[in-house]
């Protein structure tokens, strides 16, 4: 938590190096005898599993790019020539397109712990809106990806995507045909999309270290919510935790390896396997599974200014989470009420995936409605109310009572008996 | 020093004060370029006229063409389309206005204004919701459907339910004489 440690290097070159430049004694302190709670579960390896997914995503996208073309006339082709022509190219872009949707499965199960045991709330509130950024450009990243095939998908997304600026009164049309560079989603579109989306992972590279800095100053936080209070709480990053994140990392690789190998367009749409055709939409439009409960609050809003806002300001009220949420418990395991609503959020949450891929028909409107709401009250409302009103549970002295209750118990018995 | 009593502006103050607007100036030309260069270059903007034949399109059937990456539909209405479309009062309208770029943005949305020769009906096939291509003589009123969102359209492309906001655009077109038609 401190600066960087005051160790004297045996190696003779890194204690050259370290009076020089203190990367050594930097890495040292901040990624070997870093001080951890003891107690962290397997909730918390999802850090070290998006580091490793980014970096999927940035090696298997640098070999993509060798091979793909982003010209409307050849995007397509090029993309199966990578599938067909080019050595291992298959298993590259099942990677990269696959590596995707796990790098979206952990992200999201990264914020749901934040949200169940209170990582946004002080002193982590700049750590907590820097993981949203970081959720925004991965969104903007992946969408932009989605586009670079050129497939039906790839194109009627872009089309309604982009056209969400339109909605913004006065100068939303120019705002979209500077996006397009045109007056529809053509070749300049396809170009400028190839472009960013080849920066922004190095700007998340950027952003994610910024958010390891967030963390490393107040350190983690974990499952009890209470702060270290000696150093018999934690442990050294290294070897405790590097091994927990590894093990994690392997049992992560495995379920990806299993889409990758197995259902490697499973979490695709066949439609994006048809050449993009300005003149006919698909029947169904569908974005990636992982933007479904976003899409969903943007159709269950009856206006076309209505829905733009509220689907970016679910994302928005993120930022302010740390601000909403009033309990001075951290943990949601001492905060019976909020467990409910929890639960009750993360149902909605997949509701309203559910009700995005589905035509909006029927019941399904009036579903994703009630499903809108209760996400914007579980914010704006619950949150801000249960510190009021929510009787939380005793919180444990310390980390070291609450992992050793057993020792405790056992200590006791004898004395009662 | 006495720089906290003294409230008169300094030289000094000044020199920030220019500086300052002089680096905003500089790097807000700077940073124009670097916006303009993404908006509709002088290639795209080259291919804005289109002509169109229409002689061949019999009654009740229509075309689709494309018009600066977008779709228009050309269509060659019945009869009865028409008389659906002029019996709409224009205050039920959601969009009451005409939508036609050759029209003021204030015209009403009669099918008069939304059509030169009543039995073409010429507009961009942009459903102005998010964009996709609506389905022709589909939906509840018999004019236009646009599967992603479920706007329905009636036989003079005007928005009649769902959430598209505006009555699909009517381009500039004109006549060049009874069979071909110039969209631009």
């Amino acid at each position: 938590m401190s600066g960087h440690s005051s160790y004297e290097f045996q190696n003779g070159f890194l204690r050259w190096l370290d009076s020089r430049l203190p990367l050594p004694s930097m890495l040292k302190g901040q990624a070997m005898d870093f001080p951890t709670p003891k107690n962290l579960n397997y909730f918390w390896t999802f850090g070290g599993i998006l580091l490793l997914c980014l970096v999927v995503q940035i090696v298997s996208g640098i070999v993509l790019a060798m091979h793909y073309t982003p010209h409307v006339d050849m995007a397509f082709n090029s993309v199966e020539h990578i599938m067909r022509d080019v050595n291992y190219g298959w298993l590259i872009r099942y990677m990269h397109a696959n590596g995707a949707s796990m790098f979206f499965i952990a992200v999201y199960i990264h914020m749901l712990r934040g949200l169940y045991y209170g990582s946004y709330k002080a002193p982590r509130e700049v750590l907590w809106i820097i993981g949203v950024l970081i959720f925004l450009i991965m969104m903007a990243t992946a969408f932009m990806g989605y586009v670079l095939p050129w497939g039906q998908m790839s194109f009627w997304g872009a089309t309604v995507i982009t056209n969400l600026f339109s909605a913004i009164p006065i100068v939303g049309k120019g705002i979209v045909e500077w996006l397009w560079g045109g007056f529809a989603v053509g070749n300049p579109t396809l170009n400028r999309f190839f472009s960013l989306h080849f920066l922004l992972p190095f700007v998340l590279a950027g952003v994610v270290i910024l958010h390891i800095w967030a963390l490393h100053v107040p350190g983690n936080n974990n499952p009890t919510g209470i702060d270290p209070k000696s150093p018999k709480d934690t442990v050294p990053f290294h070897p405790y935790y590097t091994v927990k994140d590894g093990f994690a990392i392997v049992l992560f690789l495995i379920f990806f390896a299993v889409w990758l190998f197995y259902y490697p367009n499973a979490l695709g749409h066949t439609d994006n396997y048809i050449p993009a055709n300005p003149l006919v939409t698909p029947s169904h439009i569908v974005p990636e599974w992982y933007f479904l409960p976003f899409y969903a609050i943007l159709r269950a809003i009856p206006s076309k200014l209505g829905g733009v806002i509220a689907m970016f300001g679910a994302i928005a009220v993120l930022f302010i989470l740390p601000w909403l949420d009033t309990s001075r418990v951290r943990s949601g395991s001492f905060r019976p009420l909020f467990k409910v609503f929890f639960w009750l959020f993360v149902f909605a949450g997949v509701v309203l995936g559910y009700c995005g891929s589905q035509p909006p028909e029927g019941s399904l409107v009036l579903i994703a409605r009630v499903a809108t709401a209760y996400y914007f009250l579980f914010f704006l409302l619950i949150l801000p109310l249960l510190g009021i009103f929510e009787k939380t549970k005793p919180l444990p002295a310390s980390i070291s009572e609450s992992v050793l209750p057993k020792k405790k118990a056992a200590t006791a018995e004898p004395a009662q008996a | 020093m006495a720089t906290a009593a003294s409230s008169e502006p300094t030289r000094r103050d000044f020199l920030y004060i220019a500086t300052g607007t002089a680096a905003v100036v500089g790097a807000a030309s700077a940073v124009w370029p670097f916006i303009d260069q993404m908006n509709p270059d002088a290639s795209v903007q080259a291919l804005a006229t289109i002509e169109v034949n229409i002689g061949a399109v019999e009654e009740g059937q229509s075309i689709t063409v494309l018009w600066r990456g977008k779709p228009v539909f050309i269509r060659h209405r019945t009869a009865k389309e028409i008389e659906e479309a002029r019996a709409v009062p224009v205050d039920q309208l959601p969009d009451p206005t005409a939508e036609n770029a050759a029209l003021p943005a204030d015209a009403p949305a009669t099918d008069e204004n939304r059509a030169i020769k009543p039995e073409w009906l010429v507009m961009i096939g942009v459903c102005t919701h998010l964009g996709c291509v609506p389905l022709g003589q589909q939906g509840d009123f018999g004019g236009w459907f646009c599967p992603c969102h479920g706007s329905h359209y009636d036989t003079a492309g005007r928005i009649r339910k769902g959430p598209a906001p505006r009555n699909l655009d009517v381009p500039i077109y004109s006549y060049v004489n009874d069979t071909t038609l110039r969209v631009g």
